[in-house]
């Protein structure tokens, strides 16, 4: 592995190529990273006519077909007030979730060029992937609120708190994730297969179609029931219920009415839930595909006289 | 294109004491394959097979650079002289043995590594310079320069994908020299565009010596390396075989 010089020779300026600040390298070199940003925005959407409207038009056919299927077929929108703002905030984090999960996975592979002809710290490749998710999911969540509003929900303080938590483990956990499989995929690219088979089976193991005490009912008591409410995107998911949903007069009056299921609504350990717990598990997460990617620096960097990348 | 030998300045070169890079035993070994998938892992490892042959692109190298210098590195293909240089740039690391820097390096290890076609020339001047280590401010005080240098001011806009070859590597080359870093590392680079381009490029590194930078060239352009470093290193098959005196080296290589 690398040997970096001892700290009387770093006192003489010596380092070690490569050597460099990080988990803060994204913060230190911003002017970089928002280069990255721009490029992959520009490069996505080249030849493209609408552009950046398809961060539109995606969620909302997915939208579209889950509220007919979910809400109309199987009926959820009876037991559920504005069901359309409780599937829609579940639909944008798991977007979230899915878009920077998968980004950053070929973000390095993608990248390859780069990575494997001049020195650049390895995390702003998934870091650039982070980014160019937020902007698409800026106009998901001007929907939300607009939709929200629309429901009768209007903003509140926890409101706020329960969206800034839920962005913040959410992210931290993504891009933990993120770190490790794009180190991975690296060296097998069958990673990135199954980053999409997790992203694919993570819409229909979080309560974004469903309500969560549904779940319960069927799987409560076991260690299954514990392990969905440990799943970080379960907390997330939540989370974003209590920022966009839980409160809006819809719901609240419903729990009011004393209808008899109605009760199921308000959840346990209101309002934030297990949030600790989302966080505890995506500081980990992080702090782990962080050490990977450090790990795994060899295999980002394929071997150049023979084979070289693709 | 080999540049004209009377283009070559004589080395501008001031070599002094201190010391700016350090290469302590490194050795590097390459597989040779690196596509491999899961399927084939399982069943290697099931099957006690060997993955792949592996060989030896760095031996247990030394060397060491001053500030200064311009240390030239001279092989047949496959001696290393590559891989030593990406050591050096932090693109790889040795599996033993160390490097040590002092100061900031750029690397042109491939000309227009790092532009992307999709970009327009503009904007491949600030991803690619920002890549090189260069500032915001940096970058734009020295667009100019870089644009300037080029010779292609009236397709900067233009997406790179339609430049030309030469148009391209000009560009990039501009950038590259732009840096104006410590330590600057060049990969048989020197040949590029025409002649009247190529003779500015060595103009360039003559001024870039003159400044007192640290330079290493890897180049199969023996006469040119004569003239424009100071001490040569001979590599064959990853070891080091000769370190010094520029008219000795070449001798030595075509001697082996």
């Amino acid at each position: 592995m690398r040997r970096v010089p001892t700290a009387a020779e770093q006192a003489e300026g010596w380092r070690a190529p490569g050597q460099d600040a990080g988990w803060l390298n994204p913060f230190l070199e911003r002017f970089l990273l928002n280069l990255l940003v721009r490029k992959e925005l520009r490069v996505r959407y080249r030849g493209s006519v609408l552009g950046m409207v398809w961060s539109y038009v995606k969620p909302a056919v997915q939208f579209l077909v889950f509220y007919l299927a979910m809400g109309v077929f199987l009926e959820l929108n009876k037991g559920t007030p504005a069901y359309a703002v409780y599937l829609f905030s579940g639909i944008v984090v798991v977007n979230l979730f899915g878009e920077v999960f998968g980004n950053a996975t070929r973000s390095i592979t993608g990248n390859s060029a780069l990575v494997s002809k001049i020195y650049m710290p390895s995390q702003l490749f998934p870091w650039a992937s982070m980014l160019v998710a937020l902007v698409h999911f800026l106009p998901q969540l001007l929907v939300l609120v607009v939709g929200a509003l629309l429901n009768g929900w209007l903003p509140s303080p926890t409101a706020a708190v329960a969206f800034v938590l839920g962005m913040v483990i959410l992210l931290v956990f993504t891009m933990g994730l993120g770190m490790l499989t794009a180190a991975l995929n690296a060296a097998f690219r069958d990673v990135e297969n199954f980053v999409d088979l997790i992203v694919m089976v993570a819409t229909w193991l979080s309560p974004v179609l469903y309500r969560i005490d549904m779940v319960q009912r069927s799987i409560d008591g076991t260690i299954w029931w514990w392990l969905y409410q440990l799943n970080p995107l379960t907390i997330v998911v939540e989370l974003f219920h209590v920022a966009f949903w839980r409160y809006s007069s819809p719901v609240v009056d419903e729990i009011a009415s004393g209808v008899p299921g109605s009760e199921t609504l308000a959840q346990p350990g209101e309002p934030f839930g297990l949030w600790w717990a989302g966080m505890l598990i995506a500081v980990a997460v992080f702090a782990l595909g962080h050490r990977g990617l450090r790990a795994l620096q060899a295999a980002l960097r394929p071997g150049t006289v023979r084979g070289g990348p693709r | 294109m080999t540049p004209k030998i009377e283009d070559v300045p004589q080395s501008a070169a001031v070599p002094t004491d201190r010391e700016m890079v350090r290469i302590e035993h490194v050795s590097k070994r390459f597989s040779l394959r690196h596509d491999r998938s899961l399927k084939e892992l399982v069943f290697s490892a099931l099957k006690r097979k060997k993955l792949a042959d592996t060989f030896m692109a760095l031996d247990d190298v030394d060397l060491t650079v001053r500030a200064g210098e311009t240390v030239g590195l001279i092989g047949f293909n496959g001696s290393g002289k590559s891989t030593l240089l990406k050591t050096v740039s932090g693109v790889l690391f040795p599996d033993s043995g160390r490097v040590m820097l002092r100061g900031r390096v750029a690397g042109l290890i491939e000309v227009g590594a790092g532009f992307h076609p999709d970009l327009s020339g503009r904007e491949n001047v600030f991803l690619n310079g920002a890549i090189l280590g260069m500032s915001r401010a940096q970058l734009e005080e020295r667009f100019d320069d870089i644009v300037a240098f080029s010779e292609i001011e009236e397709f900067i806009d233009t997406e790179v994908k339609y430049y030309s070859s030469g148009m391209f590597l000009r560009l990039a080359f501009s950038v590259a020299v732009h840096t104006d870093p410590d330590i600057f590392l060049v990969d048989e680079i020197l040949s590029v565009g025409d002649e009247p381009f190529q003779k500015k490029c060595l103009e360039r590194i003559r001024e870039l010596q003159a400044a007192g930078r640290t330079m290493i060239v890897v180049s199969h352009e023996l006469e040119m390396l004569e003239r424009l470093c100071t001490r040569i290193v001979v590599l064959r098959k990853g070891r080091t075989v000769f370190d010094g005196d520029p008219a000795e080296a070449v001798a030595a290589l075509r001697a082996s």
